[in-house]
């Protein structure tokens, strides 16, 4: 036979439980937070530092002047920038100099931001992007081509009206 | 022959006999637990002689997950190692960054703007909740109590939408730099801190009531993992594992930093010793976050977010387009950086682990001659044998759970 000590941490033990479950079942009962990943997609936020993208003026012209700058910021080295000068036959950028070859190895990038302060004429910038696995090595060296691609025109209009202030 | 004979002395097998004999007439076994256990929180290797199921002698075996961190550093100019910093404590970037901020800011001579300090604030505090709530859910589900990951991870992740919204980063934010922050809070930033400071209580209520009383909860962890407040001491424990042993040691009240002595808290500590008691420190603390936060964010001051000195931080975009002056320096800073006087300094900060410690060495160049991380999980680590002696080895996943560790923090 229990004594009455242990029937009473007996009835204490069930109170307990019974309260845990309440809350269990509560939560059965409330609103579903999940995000049904990838069907569903959550919002990224305006500071995002995603998928970089290389930025052009409204003539067309490229905004990189091939300074290295971004290069020289980076802490862990991923971006080539082979510089070269314009001529009057072709201009590829309203400066001096353009990137010939502009590189950036997605493998050891760790989207830190600091490209994208450094550049004077806010050419390099990290977009809201996240998806970029792939199954080669290769093809995370993003060359100059790729990140010409447009930036999704909600954020270049939020760049565009920033620079404007 | 046994299986345990034949697969005794071959190499990398889990089980080998040690010949000696236990307290209950069998032999004493060593069992390699870890490094890939689910419930070691990371690649920690524990190396355990068994008498049956007890526990007679534990030995961790650390640096699986050894990164070069400190090595790293020295490669990199001042303002580039706060990205470094995000890395070892995972679970608690702002914090790290506040350490060697603080510390480079030290022997820099200059003092972050109010504004910064009291986003500073809000941000470890944010930090201290989502590494508790990390913690508080996979101790959970070790000791089984499923549903608590899940709640746990979704206050996180709201946490994590926070450290998106100021940072753009959801965990390697490197808000926190030399100087200041990265960039000012945005108000939205605002608005889902004040709804977080409002719904957080009700959660951290939630929590109690599932495990608080519950009698599995407390008789998986009540008196399991004693660890007198001599021990806390002797073995240089911080944190909440400390605090757990009735020592009020938190150095937000003992070396305030970041303007910690202004807000009114209250350090939580529990006179238990056991694994209870450091879960009930936690507990307490995840309140006493949200009261900092709640305080951070009523007195949030206007003004600057970083200091205004323009040999450390970039001028402003705009004066790029009109000052030569800005021009240069920004040009400087990006490719050379600032130097720092030459001198050492260490800095130490309370994360959700403990005592997070920066030592800096400068030898007046551009780039750090020498940092040093005092991280909280590798001292608290060495208190685990003593925690866990005589106990069994079931308890042993009880004791790892609420020491806390985060392996690369451990081996950096
Ligand atoms: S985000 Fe950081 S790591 Fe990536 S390319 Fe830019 S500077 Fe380098
Ligand atoms: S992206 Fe910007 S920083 Fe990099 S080379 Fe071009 S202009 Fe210079």
């Amino acid at each position: 036979m229990p004594d009455e000590k242990d029937q009473e941490s007996v009835i204490d033990d069930v109170t307990a439980l019974a309260k845990g479950l309440k809350t269990t079942l509560g939560e059965f009962f409330s609103p579903v937070v999940t995000t049904m990943y990838p069907e569903e997609k959550s919002p990224r936020a305006e500071r995002y530092r995603g998928r970089h993208y290389l930025r052009r003026y409204d003539n067309g012209l490229e905004r990189c002047i091939g300074c290295e700058l971004c290069a020289a910021a980076c802490p862990v080295g991923c971006i080539l920038v082979i510089a070269a000068e314009n001529t009057e036959e072709k201009q590829v950028s309203p400066g001096e100099r353009y990137a010939k070859t502009y590189e950036i190895n997605m493998l050891r990038c760790i989207f830190c931001g600091y490209c994208e302060d450094a550049c004077p004429v806010q050419a390099i910038v990290l977009g809201p992007e996240y998806e970029m696995s792939d199954v080669s090595r290769e093809k995370f060296i993003f060359t100059k081509e790729k990140l010409l691609e447009p930036l999704p025109p909600d954020v270049e209009a939020r760049l565009k009206s920033k620079e404007q202030k | 022959m046994s299986s345990t004979e034949s697969m005794a002395g071959t190499e990398g097998v889990t089980i080998s006999r040690t010949g000696q004999q236990g307290a209950f007439g069998g032999e004493l076994l060593t069992v390699n637990f870890g490094p890939h256990h689910p419930s070691t929180h990371g690649v920690l290797r524990l190396i355990v002689d068994l008498d049956g199921e007890q526990i007679k002698r534990l030995k961790p075996v650390i640096g699986y997950l050894h990164t070069g961190i400190e090595k790293q550093m020295e490669a990199l100019r001042w303002q580039q190692g706060v990205v470094v910093t995000d890395r070892h404590d995972y679970l608690s970037p702002p914090i790290n960054n506040l350490a060697y901020a603080l510390a480079v800011e030290r022997l820099m001579g200059v003092e972050a703007p109010p504004r910064a300090q009291a986003l500073r604030v809000i941000m470890s505090e944010l930090t201290r909740l989502s590494s508790h709530l990390v913690w508080l859910g996979t101790s959970g589900l070790e000791l089984g109590a499923m549903s608590m990951l899940m709640y746990c991870f979704r206050e996180r992740e709201t946490i994590l939408d926070m450290n998106e919204e100021i940072s753009g980063f959801r965990m390697h934010t490197s808000y926190i730099r030399p100087g200041g922050v990265m960039a000012d809070a945005t108000p939205r930033f605002l608005d889902m801190l004040a709804s977080f400071v409002k719904e957080m209580p009700g959660h951290v209520d939630e929590y109690e009531d599932l495990l608080t009383m519950n009698p599995i909860w407390r008789a998986r962890t009540i008196g399991i993992g004693r660890l007198s407040p001599e021990d806390a001491k002797v073995l240089g424990a911080s944190g909440p594992m400390i605090r757990g042993s009735g020592i009020a040691w938190d150095l937000r009240k003992t070396m305030p930093y970041s303007g910690y002595e202004s807000y009114d808290f209250e350090v939580a500590t529990s006179d238990a010793c056991d694994c209870y008691g450091r879960y009930l420190v936690r507990i307490k603390e995840m309140r006493e976050a949200v009261k900092i936060l709640d305080q951070a964010l009523q007195r949030l001051p206007d003004g600057p977010v970083n200091v205004d000195d323009r040999k450390m931080l970039p001028p402003p975009r705009e004066e790029l387009e009109t000052s030569m002056e800005a021009v240069i320096h920004h040009f400087k800073l990006f490719t050379e950086g600032y130097s720092v006087p030459a001198g050492d300094v260490y800095v130490a900060v309370e994360s959700g682990r403990g005592e997070n410690g920066c030592y800096i060495v400068s030898d007046g160049t551009h780039k750090p001659r020498r940092v040093k991380f005092r991280s909280a999980s590798f001292v608290n680590l060495q208190a685990l044998e003593r925690m866990a002696l005589n106990h069994m080895i079931a308890d042993m996943i009880a004791i790892i759970g609420t020491a806390d560790t985060v392996l690369g923090d451990v081996d950096r």
